[in-house]
């Protein structure tokens, strides 16, 4: 037993992703973590502004270029609606937490409700304050 | 678990609660309560990001210097960087299979999430007190 320790066992495994059908509390659980992942690099670009804002006039201006830029704004944009839709995914299971809207119905109206909040609200704000500046 | 001669475990580890993972649901614990702080927290960060947007850099320190905006600055950044070592914590758990690879990563997590809190931290508190 223990000198075949270190070669895997062959156990049967439990069904992952592949064998089920893709429900949409499903595609939402997986978005949730997607977002999570990609707000964690994303956070190099708030520690990128403050850093160069604490480095002065030049540094600031600089930063200042790269994320006013067509493809700088794009990525903020994109920052924003995952740092949102990430908020509303973890709001959505705290009330998962607590047992409720665990039904049928609910379940899959919760869902729907945070999809399309995320990108309503997103959009909200871009449109508000994001395309002027 | 009521009758200590049933079981195997040692009286002490009986007292934690804790079987062989080591851990219990402290991890749980920590992803939850940073995640009901960062609700609040983000918003303000949207609205501290959509007040410096446009700024100039006297502008831009202006409105980081302001104490309510720099302690809730600080409290996002700590608050976020925990939230998101233990999130990718589970991330590698899932994913990455092999002991070592696995090890690996998840020193690199904690160094990243450091190193991403530490540079925040250092850079709001610079703007606060130093510029």
């Amino acid at each position: 037993m223990m000198a075949d320790a270190k070669t895997p066992a062959e156990r049967p495994l439990s069904p992952h992703l592949q064998i089920y059908k893709p429900t949409l509390t499903m595609m939402m659980s997986i978005v949730h973590r997607i977002t999570g992942a990609a707000l964690y690099f994303g956070t190099l670009l708030l520690v990128g502004f403050l850093v160069a804002t604490a480095a002065g006039k030049d540094a600031h201006a600089m930063v200042g270029a790269i994320y006013g830029s067509f493809l700088g704004k794009l990525v903020l944009f994109g920052y924003t609606w995952a740092l949102i839709h990430h908020m509303l995914g973890g709001i959505r299971h705290f009330i998962w937490d607590t047992g409720a809207g665990l039904g049928h119905p609910e379940r899959e109206t919760i869902v729907k409700a945070t999809a399309v909040g995320s990108v309503a609200l997103t959009l909200a704000l871009w449109l508000i304050f994001g395309f002027g500046k | 678990m009521k009758n200590s001669s049933s079981s195997m475990a040692t009286p002490r580890s009986r007292v934690k609660g804790l079987g062989a993972a080591k851990t219990g649901t402290g991890h749980f614990w920590a992803q939850r309560i940073t995640g009901v702080a960062l609700i609040p927290l983000v918003l303000i960060f949207i609205i501290t990001v959509i007040r410096l947007a446009g700024a100039d850099h006297a502008g831009a320190v202006a409105i980081l210097k302001g104490p309510l905006t720099a302690i809730l600055m600080l409290a996002f950044v700590l608050t976020g960087v925990y939230h998101m070592r233990v999130g990718m914590q589970v991330i590698i758990e899932d994913y990455v299979h092999g002991e070592g690879v696995k090890l690996v990563c998840l020193m690199l997590n904690t160094f990243f999430a450091a190193l991403v809190g530490l540079a925040s931290v250092y850079a709001l508190l610079r703007i606060s007190f130093g510029l």
